[in-house]
Formats: structure tokens, sequence, C-alpha cells
């Protein structure tokens, strides 16, 4: 009887409450819809807080407060369609892990595994690298970069847009690689009906304006590694002998911010122990070096690594977070720019509902390429023990790529299961897990509480922007 | 929608779709709405040939003779077409024709 009753009840569904410019808000999980509640629907949902009702309590209470039965129906209806409430025993859906024949749209290409840089921190080279270069081709050769476009046109089957992602090492030390892999993606692409566009990553160092000018010509999207002004910069990104290379890298950066306007060229920050002044960093970018596009990590590795940030110290970096963020409303109520990554990709995310059943695309629609041809799930995982997924001579191992994507799917977390913010997470990166904890597919508990905070200070921005100005987010609709 | 507001793109998604759904009809002179579905009633499901002449220059080879078609649009359906109209303004319009094949003559024009 008392399971009878609870099934006949109306409660909430599962939800995240938040309120925002004076309003009361329902961000929806799994679908990722944000309603606005008002007048009954209001009502309807504060009465439901404390238990389940069934529809004659509910029609009598709110028929005492003066509503008729045929709207209290109506809009039951409407919030039970939306699954905004429930009136039965509540079901976990998840999305299904995709058939194998799922279509590739992006590569990365490692075009090669050396630096002339010797940051302290980074993933590839220090403490906590996973991948072994001994014996492998220092740089990717023509052969294998074609050989991983043709990989690339062969499993996009019907995608039409695709992109390549030039990575390092520092990438452009294997700048005539790039150069003509571009020409080479363009042409196939065309002949095959389809579009290609491409982006790099860089530490600046190498930039000339030839190569500025090549990526001007061919629209490719640049984000540029760098720490912020030349003290803290230089505390981390340093040559191999030690030095700095704030000095090096600050006139080539205002030499391709003003030669290259074809494509977006974002700073890309990473955050330690010692680099953790947001406000400094963004203001320096911004407004010294001209950046239209600042997004900020926390370095990648484990707690007991000097350079890791605690959990103290991530507070603090989220204060200034938050500090940013706020801004960002100020100026997108005003209609203006912020540039500031982190919440502008957030915002976008909720806006278009996004609910995802994977972290990342690494795996799915990404595949990343040592100078092997050895494909991984990511960048991150190229020549590592892990994540393996074939080479581009003979193919994608779709199996090890079908486990991969059943293994870490949201519907395996179940760590994640209850949690409302796993439409935006999914559980977290895989690189950091690995390095973490040593398995790709454990969540990052120790973040969650951050992120979540994130996720429902991004909200509340959100829905003051959409109150006030809602104009300013159809930028998001289009993409 | 009244005290519950879709406030995303997502939610706005999930409020069209639950329109289509369970909406009534709606003109279609009015703006569509974006990943609505609308689907035709009446006549305008086929190409009827209705007010048109066959080959010869007259009506009986068409599939849908003018006499049907006439009755079609005039009684069956309330799609605004080139007849007055059964349900409010000419109610008595066809009192004169009990046999639409015999008596089709004595419909006749209407002057708004």
């Amino acid at each position: 009887m008392v399971v009878e009753t609870i099934a006949a009840a109306y409660h909430p569904g599962e939800h995240h409450y938040f309120e925002s410019g004076g309003k009361q808000f329902l961000y929806l999980v799994p679908s990722g819809a944000v309603f606005g509640l008002s007048g009954l629907s209001q009502e309807i949902y504060s009465l439901l807080q404390s238990c389940p009702l069934s529809g004659e309590e509910l029609s009598m209470e709110l028929g005492r407060r003066g509503y008729s039965p045929t709207e209290i129906q109506v809009t039951l209806d409407e919030m039970v369609d939306f699954d905004v409430l429930s009136s039965g025993i509540p079901k976990k859906t998840f999305p299904k892990v995709p058939e194998k024949t799922f279509p590739i749209q992006r590569i990365v290409l490692n075009t090669t595994n050396q630096c002339n840089l010797a940051c302290g921190y980074c993933y590839e080279y220090s403490d906590d690298k996973i991948a072994s270069t001994k014996d492998k081709p220092k740089f990717m050769t023509d052969s294998i970069a074609k050989a991983a476009i043709e990989t690339l046109m062969k499993e996009s089957a019907g995608r039409s847009s695709l992109h390549v992602t030039f990575f390092g090492g520092e990438t452009l030390l294997n700048y005539p690689l790039m150069r003509d892999s571009v020409q080479y993606a363009t042409a196939r692409a065309k002949e095959a009906g389809k579009t290609v566009d491409f982006s790099l990553t860089t530490n600046a160092t190498l930039l000339t304006e030839e190569i500025a000018d090549f990526l001007a010509e061919n629209r490719i999207g640049v984000t540029v590694s760098i720490d912020g002004d030349k003290e803290l910069h230089d505390r981390m990104r340093v040559f191999h002998n030690g030095k700095g290379s704030y000095d090096i890298i600050a006139p080539k950066i205002k030499m391709l911010l003003a030669r290259h306007r074809t494509n977006s060229i974002g700073a890309r920050v990473t955050l330690s122990e010692g680099v953790r002044e947001v406000r400094r960093i963004y203001d320096h970018l911004t407004q010294e070096l001209g950046f239209d596009g600042v997004g900020f990590a926390p370095v990648t590795a484990s707690p007991d690594r000097l350079y890791h940030i605690g959990g103290h110290s991530m507070d603090k970096v989220l204060v200034e977070f938050e500090e940013l963020a706020w801004e960002y409303r100020d100026h997108a109520i005003k209609g203006g720019r912020h540039y500031f990554t982190n919440v502008e990709d957030t915002i976008k995310e909720i806006h278009l509902g996004i609910s995802k059943a994977y972290t990342c695309g690494a795996g799915l629609g990404l595949l990343g390429v040592g100078t092997t041809g050895e494909l991984a799930a990511c960048h991150r995982f190229v020549d590592s023990p892990v994540a393996q997924m074939g080479n581009v001579i003979d193919g994608v191992n779709h199996e090890a790529r079908h486990d991969f994507l059943e293994k870490h799917h949201i519907g395996a977390r179940t760590d994640c299961h209850t949690c409302w913010v796993r439409g935006l997470c999914a559980g977290g990166c895989y690189h950091e897990s690995y390095i973490k904890h040593g398995l790709t597919d454990a969540s990052n508990l120790t973040s969650c509480d951050r992120i979540r905070g994130w996720i429902d200070l991004c909200l509340r921005i959100y829905g003051e922007i959409g109150i006030k100005n809602p104009k300013f987010l159809e930028r998001f609709d289009d993409n | 929608m009244n005290s519950l507001h879709a406030f995303n793109r997502k939610a706005r998604k999930l409020e069209e779709a639950r329109v289509a759904e369970t909406g009534d009809v709606e003109a279609l002179q009015k703006n569509k709405k974006h990943g609505r579905v609308y689907y035709p009633l009446g006549c305008t499901l086929s190409f009827n040939p209705g007010w048109e002449v066959d080959v010869s220059g007259g009506t009986a080879g068409l599939c849908a003779p003018v006499e049907r078609d006439l009755f079609d649009c005039y009684l069956g359906c309330a799609w605004p077409a080139q007849v007055p109209d059964h349900v409010s303004n000419n109610p008595d319009w066809t009192t004169k024709c009990n046999s639409a094949a015999n008596d089709w003559r004595n419909v006749d024009v209407i002057y708004p």
C-alpha cells in the first residue's frame, strides 16, 4: 500500500534549484533544460518540498489558495511532461553507448614529442609523464600525417565538417609538417565535399611573421600556452637552461595578434601552486597583450607534487574565478565583450542544454595521433600504455575504442549517478584521473564540490543575463 | 504556458515538442515555430484538380469532378477554399441542390 501511495504521488524530478535576478529556476537533470517558476508552478514546487503529495491533496490545498481545478491539472500535466515533477517511482535513464561505427570528427596530430621548453609541470615530460617516447621518432613524418588525414576522411563517414588540431611537444618545431598537412587535408576534404578547419597549440617561442601569415591565410585558430606576466610566466615556463620564456614570446604574441585576425587567438593558462593570481593574469593577458580569450585550468598533477594546487589554494583560485565571472555577467548585460572563456564555455553549454554522456570527445569524435601513427583516445594518451586505439596504417581498433566508450560512459560511472551536474561534467578528464588515481575511469571526486559550485554560479549568471539581456545569449544559438 | 517558463534553448525545444504532440490546430499564416512539424488537413493532403478542367476543356475526365470537389470544400472541410463557407456566412448556399450531379447548376455565385 505504501508503495502504491508513493507511486501515485507527485514529487519533484531530478533537478537543481537556483535563484537569479529575483526569479526562481530549475535546472533539470538529465535533460539540461532550464525552466523559470512563477505563480502556480512555484507554489506546486514549494508544496512538494517536504513530502510527495497526491493530486487530490495538491488540488485541495491549491484550491484553497484560489486556483481552479483546470488550471491546477494543466500545470501539473505540463510539469510532469517536462520532468519537473514525477508522478511515479523515479527511473534513472542514461543515453546509450554509441555504435562502433560512430564517426570521428577531429584528430589531434602530435607533430613532435620534442619541446624547446622545460616547463616544470608538463604532463609530457615531468614526474607525472605517462608517455614513453623511447625508440620512437621525434618528429611525425609527412607520410604518417597523410595517413592520419586519410583515417580521418574514412572514419568521418557522413560528417561534413572536420577538424585537425596540431599539437606537440612544441608543435612549431615541426612547422613544415603542419604547413603541408593543412594543404593536404584541405585538398582531400574538398574532393570529398567536406570542409576542414584547423587549430594549433603552441608555446609561441618559434612564431615568425611567415608562420603568422600562414595561420591567418588558413584561418587557423591558435591557443597560446602562457601563464601571465613575466614574473608569473617565468616561474614554470622556462627553457632547458632554466631561463624564462616570457621575453621571447611577448613580442611574438603581439606580432601574431596584429597579423592574424581571421580566427580566434586564445591564451591557455595553467594554474599551479606558484601561479594562481587569476585576476592579475587575466588583466595582463587581455590588456597588455591583447588576447580575446583567456582560459584557465589547474595543472594536472598528482597531489604530492609541489606545484599541485591543494584544496585550500584551489578555493582561493575559485574566489577569483567568481569575481571574474560576475564581471563577465556585467559585461554581458551591457552587451559588451568579456574574455574569460571558462565562464563563456559553461554558459554556452547551459544555454544549449547540453547533457553529456562523456566528459569530452576523447575516443568518441576525437582521436590523438602520435609521431609513429599510433592512435589514442586523445593527445594526452599518445604513446602511453592506456587508451590505445590502433594506428593510422592498419586503421582504428574499433573493438578497443568501443570498450573505452563503454567503460567511460556516464551510465557506467556509478559515482556520478546521483549528481546533478553529471550532464555537464560527466565525470572529469580521463587523463587527470589516470595521473591522480592510476585509472582512467575514476571520477575525480575531490573536485566534485567545486565543480558543482562552479556550475551553480554559472547557472545564476546565465539566469541573470537571460532576464536582463536575452539578446546576448543568441550568439550561442547557432554554434 | 503560463507559470512555467522555458528559459534555455533545451527547455524551449521540449516545449515545442510538447506543443507538437498535444497542441491545437494552428493557422499556417502564423509565423512557423522552429522545429514544429505541420500536417496538412483535408483536401490539401492531395493535389486535387479542383476547379480546373481536363484535357478536353470539360470537367468529366477529372479524377475528382468539380461537383464532388465543391461539396468537399463547402461541407466537409474548414479549409478556406474558393467556395462560400458553410459554417458561418452561407449556410443555405446549397439548399436548392439536392443532388449535386443533377442540380449543381442551381448553386449560384455569391457576391460578398
